[in-house]
């Protein structure tokens, strides 16, 4: 039940995004509770306050109305988007909650609170060298030795990723059983990392929360570059996961509960790199004979 | 390894889960500005030749993780409320389930104000 809970409050991004300014200051150095009484019940959620979610176009981008308020980041910032897609997917979020505001079925929103305020103020180097971080423990490079049902179905899946990734990059990856993990030449270090430099600060921190959600740049980069579904980069990333639950049983409670939580992110994750890094011009045709 | 399936029924998918969206709000989901930008977004990239047309893979491909997004978000809410939404039991229901009740004090426990 508390790992439920401590998943309900996710990571620390959601800690620093959730606008608690109103629940907490209102619950503060309130009546004490009976020392006896011991029901826990989760802190009172906000309630839907807004009949309305528009949009608005500004001087610095797409702004959301909630009824004529507008909204605010945590730091009470105004809340522009660059992209219209990304304005109408907020406001579709907005308007999607009933009752009370779940601010962690919220992924784009919280992602563009975190690219506006930028709470733990990186910039794009340090941005790209977390992300790149993730290469030394990629999960399709770290490989089992045992059981060979397990090793044969980490090849058949993994290897045709990996194989795409080196000849789109041009770069070698492989992979290794050893307990250091793989060991990536500089060379490749600096070719995707020169890559992750040409996305924006917006894109790549998208980018960045969907490596550490799916623990692997490999199934990132195939899934920014159109190669991988969101389900297929989510199937291979729990990999080993799956194959336990073919042999042993699913949890509906747990596996299917995660399973949706990762693919929930990292949909918005794909989705918010895609909307912030596309340039989109219509060109019209002439129509030729 | 794309298996995008067809933009039919990418489409088909996200229309329906629009509807579950603006169910519990009485309005129609027509009217909604997501519904309005997808099908502005899928006429404007149909009008293209059939050769290898990125924006349209591109377009598709949105859509899908779009819809991917709405869905999982809506069955990870369901699961949640089903299985982890009731909170703790309260002390009479706890005791209930062992067959005891607790005492009755009408003039209320030594310890209470």
């Amino acid at each position: 039940m508390w790992r439920s809970c401590l998943r309900l409050r996710g990571g620390g991004r959601h800690l620093l995004n959730c606008p608690r300014g109103g629940l907490t200051a209102s619950r503060g150095p309130g009546p004490k509770p009976p020392a006896h009484a011991r029901a826990y019940a989760p802190p009172a959620e906000r309630k839907r306050f807004y009949r309305n979610v528009s949009i608005t176009q500004g001087e610095a981008g797409f702004e959301i109305n909630l009824d004529h308020r507008k909204l605010r980041t945590p730091q009470a910032k105004l809340f522009t988007v660059p992209s219209e897609a990304l304005a109408v997917a907020v406001a579709t979020e907005w308007d999607s909650q009933q009752d009370t505001i779940k601010t962690y079925t919220m992924h784009l929103t919280t992602l563009c609170n975190t690219s506006l305020d930028n709470p733990t103020q990186r910039d794009k180097d340090q941005l790209i060298w977390a992300a790149a971080k993730f290469l030394d423990t990629d999960t399709v490079c770290c490989r089992v030795e045992e059981p060979e049902t397990l090793v044969e179905l980490q090849r058949n899946e993994w290897d045709p990723v990996i194989g795409w990734a080196e000849r789109r990059y041009g770069v070698k990856i492989g992979s290794s059983t050893s307990i250091m993990g793989p060991s990536i030449p500089a060379r490749t270090r600096e070719v995707l990392v020169s890559h992750l430099a040409s996305y924006n600060m917006w894109a790549l921190q998208g980018i960045e929360f969907v490596v550490s959600q799916l623990k692997s740049m490999v199934l990132t980069l195939g899934l920014i570059d159109l190669h991988l579904t969101v389900e297929q980069a989510v199937l291979l990333s729990r990999l080993e996961e799956a194959f336990q639950i073919q042999k042993w049983g699913n949890v509906e409670w747990a596996h299917d509960y995660e399973l949706r939580d990762l693919r929930a992110r990292t949909a918005a994750g794909a989705l918010f790199v895609q909307l912030c890094s596309e340039s989109s011009a219509v060109k019209h045709k002439l129509l030729q004979g | 390894m794309a298996a995008l399936g067809s933009p039919l029924r990418t489409w088909r998918g996200l229309l329906r889960e629009l509807r579950y969206l603006n169910a519990a709000t009485g309005r129609p989901y027509r009217h909604t500005p997501a519904y309005r930008y997808l099908v502005k977004a899928f006429r404007a990239h149909r009008v293209t030749s059939e050769k290898l047309c990125r924006a349209q893979h591109e377009l598709h491909f949105q859509a899908a993780t779009y819809l991917c997004l709405l869905r999982s978000i809506r069955e990870h809410v369901a699961l949640h409320q089903e299985f982890h939404g009731k909170g703790e039991r309260s002390v009479e229901e706890s005791a209930g389930l062992v067959g005891l009740k607790l005492p009755q004090q009408p003039g209320g426990k030594g310890w209470e104000p």
